[in-house]
């Protein structure tokens, strides 16, 4: 049963999230949707920070809740930059579409 | 476990479920604020109000804009003719599932080894920001570089420039 803890719960559903970002960045044709992908796994992790920080045996060190907040500035840089790439391509190619996207096919 | 806990859950699922399925950019963008929403929810159930509140305020405010932005400067919101989907979807679902396998199996494996029930840790803003200029203080300057470098970064890479010869 998923409820056997409330921990194995919080994970189960970073886990499940994981999967769903995973599958968004592997199947989607548009760049942007990958992105969100991406984004969503990160967030999937961010889950799991918090909640071994929530039931871990030192929950006052701060040590899962700094790696959260850590993650998240960095996804923040990361979705900016990802963004101006896909921005940049599309000016460069005029479509957002990985599929045409085959300027470097050798 | 709560009842509240479920209803976020499956919340913060669904709406990750309906941004990489749906067919308008847009309506994605939109789904994808839901599970933003529900995961920072989630933070706040796990008694992390200052993640909580920077995942609203990082994903929801600024994230989700950026997101919008883009698909309405690369026109995304045009359906294309080929569908939504990559010719290879069946292999990208394959191993999504097969990580989700994987992941699971490890999280049911370890149930017994987690802790059963944990008090409530008492720990406020002013904790977390003493510890961010204290022990944390040389990743923080890191992180504003990081930043500031990121956005010097993103703006440069989608600067407009000049239409070169093909």
């Amino acid at each position: 049963m998923i409820g056997a803890t409330p921990l194995a719960g919080y994970l189960l559903v970073a886990a499940l999230l994981f999967a769903i970002g995973l599958a968004g960045a592997l199947t989607r044709r548009n760049a942007i949707l990958v992105l969100i992908g991406i984004e969503l796994m990160l967030n999937a992790a961010n889950l799991n920070l918090i909640a071994f920080w929530r039931y871990g045996p030192h929950p006052e060190a701060l040590t899962g809740m700094m790696f959260a907040i850590f993650s998240i500035a960095v996804a923040a840089a990361e979705a900016a930059v990802g963004l101006g790439l896909v921005i940049s391509i599309y000016r460069h190619t005029n479509t957002a579409e990985l599929d045409k996207i085959s300027r470097m096919k050798g | 476990m709560s009842p509240i806990f479920y209803i976020l859950a499956v919340l913060t699922l669904a709406g990750g479920l309906a941004s990489v399925t749906l067919k308008h950019l847009v309506h994605c963008a939109l789904a994808v604020t839901v599970a933003f929403a529900g995961l920072a929810l989630l933070f706040l159930q796990l008694d992390a109000q200052f993640a909580g509140f920077a995942q609203i305020l990082v994903y929801i405010g600024a994230v989700v804009i950026l997101i919008v932005f883009a698909i309405l400067l690369t026109r995304g919101s045009d359906l294309p003719k080929e569908g939504v989907f990559s010719k290879t979807w069946p292999v990208g679902l394959l191993i999504a599932a097969a990580v989700f396998a994987v992941l699971g199996w490890a999280v049911l494996q370890s149930v017994r080894a987690v802790p059963q029930q944990a008090a409530v840790p008492a720990v406020t803003v002013r904790d977390i920001g003493i510890a961010l200029v204290g022990r944390y203080v040389l990743p923080l300057e890191i992180v504003a570089l990081l930043l500031t470098a990121a956005t010097i970064g993103a703006v440069i890479v989608a600067m407009h420039e000049k239409v070169r010869s093909r």
